[in-house]
C-alpha cells in the first residue's frame, strides 16, 4: 500500500498552501498572536483563518472550502495583518510568525464591502428565481453586509447559455463568481479534470475542454462539483416536475425505492444537524405527496450483494480450480455509476475487472417491471419508477440506453435527495414533524447490509458478511457483525479475511486470505487503478471503489453544504441504523429468499439474473467525437 | 542603444565581472550586493541583496534563478536594449547569483514578442559554454550552471513573479498566494529568485566596480543609476540611463520635451504627475519607476489617456481575483460615463475608493497597482476633464 499512497501526485490547478520552510525543532511549536486586539497561542503553520476559527472568530469566506485546496482569489476573507501594506487573504496566510490581526477594521468592512457589491454586480439573476434561494453562500454575505442596493449595478443580460446536456449537472455560468471550487473538485479532489478557467480579466470563464457542452467531456457525472457550488451556478438536471405529473396521472402505478444515504442527509435540509436518521418521516412523506409505493432499496442491495458475491466466488473458482487466465481478479465493484463512468473514460482496458452487475437502482428497476408488475398484474408499461438517490451519476446511469433488459426503461427518473426535499417543501410537509411511516411490502424489509452500501467500505462489508457465511457456514469473525477495517474514512483501505474450515463445496478455498480494497474518491480509486496496471494487485480478490468522497452519503445530490465532518455523521447514521435492524445480512433478507424461490430461480447469476440484473460496459476512452 | 552617455551601463575599463565574482566565496558576494544597496529594478524595489540572502539560507537541494525578461509594462522598453547591447552581463548576473545561493540552474522568461532575440540569446549561451563561462565546471572553478531561455505567451500578468513560475512550470498564468514567497517556495516548490534583466546587469557590474562605488550614485534610498525608457511627446524618445533623484522636469529637458502637461511614471499602472508635480524625484522614496515614463503635452485628452490603460487592464488582468477581474471593468465603465457625461461626481468618489480598495484588496500586484492612473489622473485632472464634457 505504501506505493500507492507515494504515487499521490500534486495538485494540477491551485497549488495547495505550501509552507515556507520552518526549522524542524520549531515543527508543532505554538506562536501567541493578536488578533482585534487579544492574545491567542496556536500552532506554527496554522492560517489567519484557521487560527480565527477555532476561536470562534467569524471571518466571511466564499473561495475557501474545507474539502478543497487553496485558491485565494475570492478576496472575501481579507484581514489586516499589522506591518503589510495590503490586506492579506485569511484563508491562505501561513502564521510562522508573530502576527497582529486586525478582521474587522474599516479598511476590511470596506474591502470586504466593495469585493461583494462587485461580484453581484456580475452575478446575473434574482435570489426568488434560483434553486439556491435560502442556501447561497452570496445571498447570505449580502445579508451578512446589508447590501441593499447594486452599487455598481447589475448585468440584465446573459452573457451564457445554460448548458443542459448533461444528464446530471446543469451549469448555469451567469451566476458563477468564479471562486474556482469546482475546478478544484473537479481536478484536485476528484483528479477528473473536466473544468478549467479560460480566457483572462472580465472574459474568464469556467468552461470544458474546447468549450463543449458538458455531455461531450470526461465528466464522471458524480457532481461533486454541484455540493461545493457556493451560488446557484450548478445543479443537478431536476426532474421534479416530470414526478408529479406522472404523480397527478391516474393511469400510472408510481414506484419510488429510496437508497439508504438520502434518509441520513434529508433532516439537514429542514434544518436539522447532520447525523439524523429521517427513514420513517421520509417514508411518511413519500405517501402524503402521492407515490403509490414507496420501497427501500436496500432490498436490492440485498440482491447485488447476492448477484456480486456470486460472481466473485464464480470467479475464484474459475481461477484456482479450472486455471482459467481469462477470468480478471480482483474483481470490482459496480454501484456506483460515478466510478463507472470514470473508469470507461480513464482505464477502458480494463473494464473486465468490473462486476457485471447492475447497479442496486438499475436491479430494482428491473425488478419491478418484471416480478412486481407481473405478481400485481400492472401492465409495466404503466408503472413508472423513480430512484430516490444521493446522487447525480444515477441519472446518468438510469438513462444509459442498455438498462432496459425488461422491454422498458429500467428506472425512468433519478430523484435526488436535495429535489426530493424541495417536493416535500412544495406539498406543505415539514419532514421533521411526520409521524413514522413503514416501506411498503414486498420490498419493504431490507437487511442492514444493504443500508450500509451508503458508507465507504459498506459494500465489502455487507458482502463479507454474506460472502464468510456462505464458504464457512459460520458467521464472520467480527464483533457484532461489525467489520471495522472496511470502515472510516482513509483513502484506500486494505485488509484481508482468512477462509478457514470452509465446506466442502468450497474447499477450494481453505486457507485462502481473502484480500480486499476500498476506495472513495476518483482520486483515490485513480491510485488504485494505477497500482492495477503495474501489475501489483495480484494477490487482491475484490475491491470497492465509490466515486465520492465519503461513499455514497458524500454524494452530488446530497444536500448542501458538505465537509468531513458532515460526511463523518452520516455514516454514523447509517452505521447506527444498522446496528438495530433485525436482519443484517443479505442473504437472511426472507424478499430475497422470495424472489429466487418464485422468479430467479436459476439462482444468483442465472441466465434470468443475467439478462436482468446484469449489463455491460462502454469502452468511452477519453476522446469524444 | 542607451542615448546618453553611460557611467553605469559603460564597458569601459569593467573588468571580467564573472570571473571577478567566482574568485570570492559566495558569501562575500551576497555581502556586497548587500551593501550596494541594489534594489530590484524591475519596479518594486525589494532589495536584491536580502532576495539572494533568504535563497541562500535556504538548506534545499533544488534551487533557481530565474531572469523576468517579460518587459510588458506598456511604455517600457529598457530591457529590450539591455538584451541586445548587454545580453553577455544579463547572463553573467544570472551565473554569479546561482553561485551565490547555490543553484545550478536558471531562467530566462523572455517576452513572446522579443522572441526575434532568441536566437542571438542562445548565440551567446552557446558562446559562454564554449568560453567555460557556463555549463560544467565554469572557469575552472568547480561552479555548474545552466540557462535555459523560455518564451513567455503575451500574458501581462505573467510579468508578476508568482505567475512567471506558474507559466513556467507549464500552468495558467495565475498569481500564486503570497506567503509563501518564491525565495521559499518557487518553482517546482524549491527556492527561486526572480530578478530582472537590468538587475542582474547591474549586479554583474557591481561585481567589478565594486558595492562602495554603486552607493556614491543615486540618492539615500535609492542606489545606482536606472534606466528609463521615455516616450510620447518629446523630441528625443529612447532608452536613457538617469541617476536617481532625477526630477521629471530635468528629465523633461534632457529629452527635449515641450509643452508637456503630464508625466506617466512607471508605466500604464504608474502614477500620473500634473504640472505642479514635475519638480518631483525619480527613485524609490518619491516617484518610483520600472523604467517607463511617457510624457503628454498639452494637446492630449488625459480621458483618452486613462482609457486606454483601463482598457489594457481589463484585458491583461488574469481573472482569477475579484477586485482585479471585476475592479478594473468599473473603472473603465467609469471612464466611459463620464466620457458620455453621465458620472457623477458622487460616483466617481465611489470608484476612487473602489480603486483603493484594489490597491490593498487584489491578490497580486497587478490589481494592486492598476488602479493608481485612475485615481491618479482623476485627482490632477478632474477639473480639466469634466470642464471639457
Amino acid at each position: 500500500m505504501d506505493k500507492i499512497v507515494k504515487d499521490n501526485r500534486a495538485p494540477v490547478s491551485q497549488k495547495p498552501l505550501v509552507m515556507a520552510k520552518v526549522d524542524k525543532d520549531a515543527i508543532g511549536a505554538t506562536v501567541g498572536i493578536e488578533i482585534n486586539g487579544n492574545p491567542y497561542k496556536v500552532m506554527l503553520g496554522t492560517t489567519i483563518l484557521e487560527a480565527c476559527r477555532e476561536n470562534n472568530i467569524h471571518v466571511p469566506t466564499l473561495c475557501y472550502h474545507e474539502d478543497l485546496c487553496l485558491a485565494g482569489v475570492c478576496r472575501v476573507c481579507v484581514v489586516e495583518v499589522e506591518g503589510m501594506n495590503t490586506l492579506q487573504a485569511a484563508c491562505t496566510f501561513p502564521i510562522i510568525n508573530k502576527v497582529k490581526v486586525r478582521t474587522t477594521s474599516e479598511k476590511v468592512r470596506k474591502a470586504r464591502r466593495h469585493v461583494l457589491d462587485l461580484m453581484l454586480s456580475e452575478h446575473y439573476g434574482e435570489c426568488y428565481s434560483c434553486h439556491r434561494n435560502g442556501n447561497c453562500e452570496l445571498q447570505k454575505l449580502a445579508k451578512e453586509y446589508g447590501v441593499d442596493s447594486y452599487k455598481f449595478g447589475h448585468i440584465q443580460e446573459r452573457r451564457y447559455k445554460i448548458d443542459r446536456s448533461s444528464y446530471a449537472v446543469v451549469r448555469d455560468m451567469d451566476k458563477c463568481i468564479l471562486c474556482k471550487r469546482c475546478v478544484r473538485t473537479c481536478i484536485d479532489l476528484q483528479e477528473v479534470g473536466v473544468l478549467e478557467a479560460i480566457n483572462r480579466g472580465d472574459k474568464t470563464k469556467i468552461t470544458t475542454f474546447m468549450d463543449k457542452p458538458l455531455a461531450e467531456v470526461v465528466c464522471i457525472s458524480c457532481g461533486q462539483c454541484i455540493n461545493r457550488c457556493p451560488t446557484g451556478a450548478l445543479k443537478a438536471n431536476d426532474p421534479s416536475d416530470e414526478i408529479w405529473n406522472v404523480i397527478d396521472d391516474p393511469s400510472k402505478h408510481v414506484v419510488i425505492q429510496t437508497a439508504p444515504s438520502p434518509r441520513a442527509a434529508i433532516g439537514e435540509e429542514f434544518g436539522l444537524p447532520a447525523g439524523i436518521s429521517m427513514t420513517k418521516q421520509m417514508n411518511r412523506a413519500l405517501k402524503m405527496i402521492g407515490f403509490d409505493k414507496v420501497f427501500d432499496t436496500n432490498f436490492s442491495a440485498d440482491l447485488t450483494i447476492m448477484e456480486e458475491g456470486t460472481e466473485l466466488l464464480l470467479r475464484l473458482k474459475k481461477k484456482l480450480v479450472e486455471g482459467d487466465n481469462n477470468v480478471r481478479l480482483p474483481q470490482f465493484t459496480s454501484c456506483s455509476p460515478g466510478w463507472i463512468k470514470y473508469i470507461e473514460h480513464f482505464y477502458p482496458e480494463y473494464l473486465d475487472y468490473l462486476s457485471t452487475c447492475k447497479s442496486p437502482q438499475q436491479m430494482f428497476g428491473a425488478v419491478i417491471k418484471t416480478f412486481y408488475a407481473n405478481e400485481n398484474k400492472i401492465d409495466p408499461a404503466n408503472i413508472v419508477t423513480v430512484a430516490l438517490m444521493p446522487c447525480s451519476a444515477k441519472k446518468f446511469e438510469c438513462n444509459r440506453p442498455e438498462m432496459n433488459a425488461s422491454g422498458f426503461k429500467d428506472v425512468d427518473y433519478g430523484l435526488t435527495t436535495r429535489e426530493l426535499a424541495q417536493m416535500i417543501r412544495e406539498a406543505g410537509l415539514f419532514l421533521p414533524d411526520l409521524p413514522p411511516d413503514t416501506f411498503d411490502e414486498p420490498f419493504g424489509e431490507a437487511s442492514g447490509a444493504g443500508l450500509i452500501f451508503g458508507a465507504t467500505g459498506g459494500v465489502m462489508e455487507a458482502a463479507l458478511r454474506t460472502a464468510y457465511e456462505l464458504v464457512t457456514g459460520r458467521v464472520v469473525p467480527f464483533e457484532n457483525l461489525d467489520i471495522l477495517p472496511c470502515r472510516g474514512f482513509d483513502g484506500v483501505k486494505q485488509a484481508s479475511v482468512k477462509l478457514e474450515n470452509v465446506k466442502p463445496e468450497w474447499s477450494f478455498l481453505e486457507g485462502v486470505d481473502l484480500n480486499f480494497m476500498i476506495a472513495h474518491g476518483t482520486a483515490n480509486a485513480k491510485k488504485v487503478m494505477e497500482a492495477l496496471v503495474r501489475g501489483e494487485l495480484s494477490n487482491i480478490h475484490f475491491i470497492e471503489v465509490m466515486a465520492c468522497p465519503g461513499g455514497c452519503l458524500g454524494g452530488g445530490g446530497q444536500p448542501i453544504p458538505t465537509s468531513p465532518e458532515i460526511r463523518k455523521k452520516r455514516a454514523e447514521a447509517i452505521y447506527q441504523e444498522d446496528a438495530g435492524l433485525p436482519v443484517r445480512k443479505s442473504h437472511e433478507n426472507p424478499h430475497i429468499t422470495y424472489i429466487y424461490e418464485k422468479f430467479l430461480t436459476e439462482g444468483p447469476c442465472g441466465h434470468l439474473s443475467h439478462k436482468l440484473l446484469h449489463t455491460h460496459y462502454v469502452k468511452r476512452g477519453k476522446y469524444i467525437g | 542603444m542607451i542615448k546618453n552617455k553611460s557611467i553605469l551601463f559603460n564597458r569601459e575599463n569593467l573588468g571580467d565581472c564573472l570571473a571577478i565574482a567566482l574568485n570570492k566565496n559566495p558569501q562575500d558576494i551576497l555581502m556586497e550586493i548587500r551593501e550596494s544597496n541594489l534594489k530590484g529594478r524591475g519596479g518594486a524595489g525589494f532589495p536584491t541583496g536580502t532576495k539572494w540572502m533568504l535563497a541562500a539560507a535556504s538548506l534545499a537541494n533544488k534551487k533557481y534563478v530565474v531572469c523576468n525578461a517579460d518587459e510588458g509594462e506598456p511604455g517600457t522598453f529598457k530591457d529590450r536594449v539591455l538584451l541586445s547591447d548587454f545580453p553577455d552581463l544579463v547572463f553573467e548576473g544570472m551565473v554569479i547569483s546561482g553561485y551565490a545561493i547555490g543553484a545550478q540552474k536558471g531562467f530566462m522568461y523572455l517576452r513572446g514578442e522579443y522572441s526575434y532575440l532568441l536566437k542571438q540569446l542562445n548565440d551567446q549561451l552557446e558562446k559562454m559554454l564554449k568560453e567555460k563561462r557556463l555549463g560544467k565546471n565554469i572557469l575552472g572553478k568547480g561552479y555548474d550552471f545552466e540557462i535555459e531561455i523560455r518564451l513567455g505567451a503575451g500574458a501581462y500578468v505573467c510579468g508578476e513573479e508568482t505567475a512567471l513560475i506558474e507559466s513556467l512550470e507549464g500552468h495558467r498564468g495565475e498569481a500564486r498566494n503570497r506567503p509563501p514567497y518564491p525565495v521559499n517556495t518557487g518553482f517546482m516548490g524549491n527556492p527561486t529568485i526572480v530578478n530582472n534583466v537590468e538587475t542582474f546587469v547591474t549586479a554583474a557590474i557591481i561585481m567589478s566596480r565594486g558595492g562602495e562605488w554603486f552607493t556614491k550614485l543615486g540618492t539615500g534610498k535609492s542606489k545606482g543609476h536606472k534606466l528609463v525608457s521615455v516616450s510620447g511627446d518629446c523630441e528625443e524618445p529612447g532608452v536613457y540611463e538617469v541617476p536617481f533623484g532625477i526630477s521629471i522636469n530635468e528629465l523633461l529637458k534632457m529629452v527635449k520635451a515641450k509643452n508637456a502637461k503630464a508625466v506617466q511614471v512607471g508605466g500604464a499602472s504608474g502614477y500620473c504627475a500634473c504640472e505642479g508635480e514635475f519638480e518631483r524625484q525619480i527613485s524609490f522614496e518619491d516617484l518610483s519607476t520600472g523604467g517607463s515614463i511617457m510624457i503628454f503635452n498639452q494637446s492630449r485628452d488625459m480621458l483618452h489617456v486613462l482609457r486606454n490603460f483601463m482598457e489594457f487592464f481589463v484585458e491583461e488582468s488574469c481573472g482569477q481575483c475579484t477586485p482585479c477581474r471585476i475592479g478594473n471593468k468599473k473603472l473603465l465603465e467609469g471612464v466611459e460615463k463620464i466620457e458620455q457625461g453621465d458620472c457623477s461626481l458622487s460616483y466617481l468618489r465611489e470608484l476612487i475608493e473602489l480603486g483603493k480598495t484594489m490597491k490593498i484588496a487584489s491578490k497580486c500586484g497587478l490589481g494592486q497597482s492598476s488602479p493608481t492612473p485612475f485615481i491618479s489622473i482623476m485627482t490632477n485632472f478632474e477639473q480639466e476633464i469634466f470642464s471639457q464634457r
